[in-house]
């Protein structure tokens, strides 16, 4: 009995791997037009991070327009870690499920790219031949190609662009640190009113490269994976006496740290600390704007520069609704969706778009949008430091947490 | 039954095996003690070992410490019956609920500390306190025991009606004996079994809780639990090897602690056995009475302040530090919410009344089918009926999961509610089975003699007579459904967005004022199900005075 | 009551045959024989725990399948042993009046109506002449809960009536009321019965209520097998344990 269910089962899983087969080499051939007829009526699962209300608000809007615009029907499954959805697309690999799968698209990048990229979990390449990829900035932002140095080789879509910067409440403050060394000076001085989320956390994991950064000799070699464990012990001594140094003047005497940025953005307002990191340049207007920063909160940056990196969405290899995620994809890069985004009152998170691509009236709609008092110029921001290899990250958590978690 | 208890066998194998290194999915095809020797290599192990042990056995402790010294100190006290009226409301609140609002309530810069600074404490900035997530999990246990009373609250309230406590009190009394002498002489043992498994539950689920733990407990390192969710989650995918021995070592702490509880309770009982008849009347329990009645409102008025907390924040728009109230309020969190208030709001309600309603049914079934076959119920069945309760979440429902996905069931509706009905079907059973049972056999002699046929019987007489209880089983059936986070994450797929699911990703995101709207929403859901569980017969039976006391 | 005619002529009777009981392999009752004509009113008595009250059950077939039994059960000749309660149509009444609190006064004597009464008006009318029978008239939307005690025995007599029984039974009907409303409504209950001409078992501890019916007493008494305590414990007949029954019944037949 069993074993002719297990021979149907064969059967069955070869007949849809034969369609899945047919159907991926006829998706090549296809245009454009043919995939938005095909993504009409289907429904896109998005896993996305869910833990700032705005950047809901946001996704919702997005929701609302690929309904009216490609009868698509968006559901966002808000996530409190995207590696929740690299677990469960692993899951559904694990039970051979390799298509209908429960995940249509992912906000991801880094670390979780990478693995998901590694374990053969992407669909794709798809994202350089989305019509609106054109306008993208390949050329001045070249983290929309090279995701934390993995080459992103089409697999997923540049969606925005994040740089670390810092938010205070200048009614409280009045001097700002300028440098990860002075950053120490400061907590020094203000002792228990500066932390960091606790890393994995992608703004707490995005500070501590900042500090190892800033505190490596070679720069370059962070580019690369670590060549031996003696040289991974060497380069980031420097973070670990930076951090043990650090963690006594912290909030909580570094014993305990927020859970991620918006937690650290409610300690500013409730006063418990004086700094916030922001991975968004202005999100500090935006946070205004909503009400969730008094007015007096002002953004600064370090002299040599602040990470920078790019956001995307990808698309699980067992997607059930390739097309539609494709057409969501497509139009999260539309300067209609990108202006948005960036509009402070929304979210305030960059463009990954070129202005020097776009028509006139799409760069009107960039100009036109609101600047509140808390952000900087482009110059004003300063330069942005590229993201190590992820292979450092992640080892870099892992020893986090051995050290600091224990 | 079976089909109750195959996804927990199933899903207990389904995490065993990866930790002792068997997961095809991932090129793991031997045994291989790798996970563990990891697991035990992690240095933050320890600590948090001694985290979820101690905030798991203090709270349960603590819990039961209060209840039962305040009903056997109280129970005279008008204290006694305003507390029974609050704590129902307070049973109906889900964890998550309670979570976000305490931790509101007693941080540094919370609201009780807003109450007193600057103009008391002269705190112009919060005090550096981890009052919340503070290192030894105080916040987490208190958090645990503001839900865990009223739940063995009113678990006690149950027994002491069916083992007639008042009538032994009344003859111990007679006898001599002091108030609290004479209910822990000869009512304490006679409830204790009833109120057992009760216990058993609220340890295995303090041991593992996760919810509440993400919002209370501290985060280096957090419980075992939190470990366990973090690490089945971690983009290195080796690390499933060490979460699944995480998991199994999750199971047999709750194990080791229930048989450990088990023990004392011999060694106690062995112990306190010449007390009990050595004569001493102890006429001093008395002055225990405020002591008791003071511990056991603060909790629950900490529970309460905690709603009214989040309620006030899911209105304000600007609500700063020191500020008692609001500086600004709005109506904007509820309606920029609107839509996602809609889904997840609908979500919860189909999804808690499909499993309130067929885990009543079951009940129902099951009961009726007992009675007409007059079968006993043995012990053993009601062990298998608590095996949900018992089992560590966390240890069987990564096992669960991957069973889902086999049969293609992941992320369906079904499989939520199938899912969700594991936890709501004991709490069901346990609310109904003793007035169904309870219920005079006579009025159905009286009605098959009157010529009626069993299935007339049924419908027409015993339905009616035990609407009240059904209804509120089947509240509590709900309130247990809109409470789940765990199941719904793993067996939702994450599709299913519900109020707790939502409260608890925004908890994380820190935005109080949107997640006071779904604390809110998610606390008044079942309430409003437990009014509408005694207002219906209440209504219906507006007439019929003989059937208030049936309940 | 008038529709009782037709029963009255068919001479109803009520016949146990070798009917004994037992428990958990021991015995409750001996094999006991007993004819009750139409109109005519048996006692059973004995005291608490001796089986009496298991002897209507089996009766009126709602006895608990854990004892054992044998003997047959025969209503106006025919053999209902084995067949369900609904359709021996043996009437019982307990030491409480048992309506149900859901149901309103009349709610609760419609329920007794049989179904084949199909007629709104017939019910109704039914319904409301026995309710003038028991002195009740106009409290069929009553709550039975606002009732005295006298009144909700007298409802509960009247339901079991209009259900149409062949043969009555009374489990400790009276045990319950106060003194000065027991005669009256043992007065009622028996002459009812007899007017219907119904083969009536009463069950009792209460020697007054053997003593009212001025006919056959049954004394069922009680041997002890192990505990000489265990007698002692009373307990009431309805709450017989099915673990701790020590107790064997032995019958004993006396004339009056």
């Amino acid at each position: 009995m069993s074993s002719i269910q297990s021979g149907i089962r064969q059967i069955f899983v070869g007949i849809v791997c034969l369609l899945g087969a047919a159907g991926a080499s006829q998706a090549q051939s296809q245009n454009w037009d043919d995939t938005l007829a095909e993504a009409r009526g289907q429904k896109v699962y998005w896993n996305a991070w869910g833990g700032d209300e705005r950047i809901n608000a946001y996704i919702a809007w997005v929701g609302k327009r690929v309904w009216d615009e490609y009868g698509i029907s968006l559901n966002h499954v808000k996530l409190s870690d995207t590696a929740d959805a690299v677990s469960r697309v692993l899951a559904e690999k694990a039970a051979g499920r390799t298509n209908g799968g429960s995940i249509d698209l992912i906000w991801i990048n880094g670390e979780n790219f990478a693995a998901m990229k590694e374990n053969g979990l992407l669909h794709g390449p798809f994202s350089e031949t989305l019509p609106n990829f054109a306008g993208v900035d390949v050329e001045h932002k070249p983290s929309t190609r090279v995701d934390f140095t993995v080459p992103v080789e089409g697999l997923e879509a540049p969606w925005g662009m994040a740089k670390i910067n810092f938010i205070y409440d200048s009614a409280r403050v009045e001097t700002t640190p300028r440098s990860i060394p002075g950053f120490l000076k400061w907590a020094e001085a203000n002792p228990g009113r500066f932390t960091y989320p606790t890393p994995p956390d992608f703004i707490g994991s995005t500070f501590l490269k900042q500090v190892l950064i800033e505190l490596a000799q070679d720069r370059d070699e962070l580019q690369k994976p670590f060549t031996s464990e003696e040289r991974f012990a060497e380069v980031t001594a420097p973070l670990w006496d930076y951090l043990d140094a650090l963690h006594p003047h912290l909030w909580r005497k570094g014993e305990l740290f927020p859970a991620n940025g918006p937690a650290q953005r409610q300690l500013l307002d409730d006063g418990e600390v004086d700094i916030h990191i922001s991975f968004y340049p202005s999100e500090a207007s935006s946070l205004i704007a909503t009400d969730l920063l008094p007015g007096s909160a002002r953004v600064f940056v370090l002299e040599e520069g602040t990470i920078g990196n790019t956001h995307f969405v990808a698309i699980p290899f067992n997607a059930s609704a390739k097309a539609a995620a494709m057409v969501v994809a497509d139009f999260l890069m539309s300067p209609e969706a990108q202006a948005e985004k960036q509009n402070e009152t929304v979210w305030g998170d960059d463009t990954v778009l070129a202005m020097s691509k776009l028509s006139k009236t799409d760069q009107q709609r960039f100009n036109d949008l609101p600047r509140g008092a808390a952000t900087l110029t482009p110059e004003e921001l300063g330069a942005t430091l590229l993201e190590p290899h992820p292979a450092w990250m992640t080892r870099i958590e892992a020893e986090w947490q051995e050290r600091y978690s224990r | 039954m079976l089909l109750f208890l195959a996804p927990i066998v199933a899903g207990l194998i389904g995490t065993w095996l990866p930790a002792v290194g068997i997961f095809p999915a991932l090129g793991g095809h031997e045994f291989s003690l790798a996970g563990w020797r990891e697991l035990f290599a992690y240095p933050g192990l320890g600590s948090a070992l001694r985290l979820t042990l101690t905030s798991g056995i203090l709270s349960t402790f603590l819990s039961l410490v209060l209840v039962i010294g305040f009903v056997a100190c109280c129970s005279e006290r008008k204290s006694f019956q305003a507390l029974r009226r609050l704590i129902a409301p307070l049973l109906a609140v889900p964890h998550v609920a309670v979570a976000i609002g305490l931790a509101f309530l007693i941080a540094p810069s919370g609201w009780l500390v807003r109450l007193f600074s600057p103009w008391a404490t002269g705190w112009t900035t919060p005090p550096d306190i981890a009052s919340v997530q503070d290192p030894y999990g105080f916040a987490l246990t208190l958090g645990l025991v503001i839900k865990e009373m009223p739940f063995l609250f009113l678990m006690t309230l149950a027994a002491l009606h069916q083992t007639h406590a008042d009538r032994r009190l009344a003859i111990a009394r007679s006898l001599g004996y002091g108030p609290v002498t004479a209910w822990i002489k000869v009512v304490l043992p006679a409830i204790y079994p009833q109120i057992r498994l009760p216990i058993y539950a609220v340890l295995a689920f303090s041991l593992s809780v996760v919810d509440m733990a993400l919002i209370l407990a501290p985060t280096t390192p957090p419980p075992l639990a939190v470990l366990v969710l973090r690490w089945f989650n971690d983009p290195d995918l080796s690390m499933r090897f060490v979460a699944a021995a995480c998991a199994s070592l999750q199971f047999g702490i709750v194990a080791a602690a229930i048989g450990g509880w088990r023990l004392l309770e011999i060694i106690i009982a062995r112990l306190t056995r010449s007390w009990l008849t050595d004569g001493q009347r102890g006429y001093g329990g008395r002055a225990l009475a405020p002591v008791f009645g003071l511990a056991a409102s603060s909790v629950c008025g900490l529970g309460a302040l905690s709603i009214l907390g989040m309620a006030i924040w899911s209105f304000a728009r600007r609500w700063r530090y020191p500020d008692v109230l609001p500086s600004v309020v709005s109506l904007e969190s509820w309606m920029r919410q609107g839509s996602s208030i809609l889904t997840a709001g609908l979500n919860t309600m189909t999804i808690g009344l499909a499993a309130a309603a067929i885990a009543t049914t079951l009940v129902v079934a099951c009961l009726e089918n007992e009675r007409r076959q007059s079968v006993s119920s043995n012990g053993r069945g009601i062990w298998l009926l608590y095996a949900p309760l018992l089992v560590p979440q966390i240890g069987f429902l990564f096992g669960t999961q991957v069973l889902a996905v086999h049969l293609n069931l992941d992320g369906t509706w079904w499989a939520l509610v199938w899912t969700h009905l594991l936890f709501v079907l004991p709490y069901v059973f346990l609310s109904l089975s003793d007035s169904y049972r309870n219920l005079d056999e006579r009025y159905v002699r009286s009605a098959l003699c009157l010529g009626a046929s069993p299935g007339r019987v049924f419908w027409r007489v015993k339905l009616p007579m035990l609407l009240r209880p059904i209804l509120y089983a089947m509240a509590i059936g709900f309130a247990v459904s809109v409470a789940q986070y765990l199941p719904t994450l793993f067996a939702g797929g994450g599709r299913y967005v519900t109020l707790t699911t939502e409260a608890v990703s925004l908890a994380a995101g820190a935005n109080r004022r949107v997640a006071g709207v779904f604390a809110l929403l998610q606390a008044l859901l079942p309430m409003i199900a437990f009014g509408l569980a005694i207002g219906i017969p209440a209504l219906l039976y507006r007439h019929r005075r003989g059937l208030r006391g049936i309940a | 009551m008038s529709q009782s005619n037709e029963r009255n002529e068919s001479r109803n009777s009520l016949a146990l045959r070798g009917v004994s009981l037992g428990i958990a392999g021991r015995a409750l009752i001996a094999p006991l024989d007993l004819d009750v004509a139409g109109g005519e009113i048996v006692t059973l008595m004995g005291p608490s725990g001796s089986g009496k009250s298991s002897i209507l059950a089996y009766v009126c077939g709602t006895l608990e399948p854990s004892f054992d039994t044998s003997g047959k059960i025969f209503i106006n000749g025919q053999d209902m042993t084995g067949f369900p309660p609904e359709r021996r149509r043996a009437g019982i009444l307990f030491q409480d009046d048992l309506l149900f609190p859901h149901l309103s006064v009349g709610e609760n004597l419609a329920f007794g109506l049989p179904q084949r009464i199909k007629d709104k008006q017939e019910r109704n009318a039914r319904i409301e002449r026995a309710l003038a029978e028991a002195d009740l008239e106009g409290f069929a939307r009553r709550d039975p809960a606002t009732l005295s005690g006298g009144q909700r025995a007298r409802v509960a007599l009247m339901r079991t009536l209009l259900s149409e029984p062949r043969a009555l039974l009374l489990d400790e009907p009276f045990s319950k009321l106060d003194v000065h409303l027991r005669e009256r409504v043992r007065r009622f209950v028996f002459d009812h019965a007899r007017a219907e001409g119904l083969p009536t078992l009463l069950v009792t501890h209460d020697p007054e209520d053997a003593t009212a019916t001025g006919e056959r007493v049954i004394e069922v008494q009680p041997a002890m097998v192990d505990n000489p305590s265990a007698s002692r414990t009373p307990q009431k007949n309805h709450e017989i344990s099915t673990r701790e029954h020590r107790e064997v019944g032995i019958i004993k037949k006396l004339s009056l």
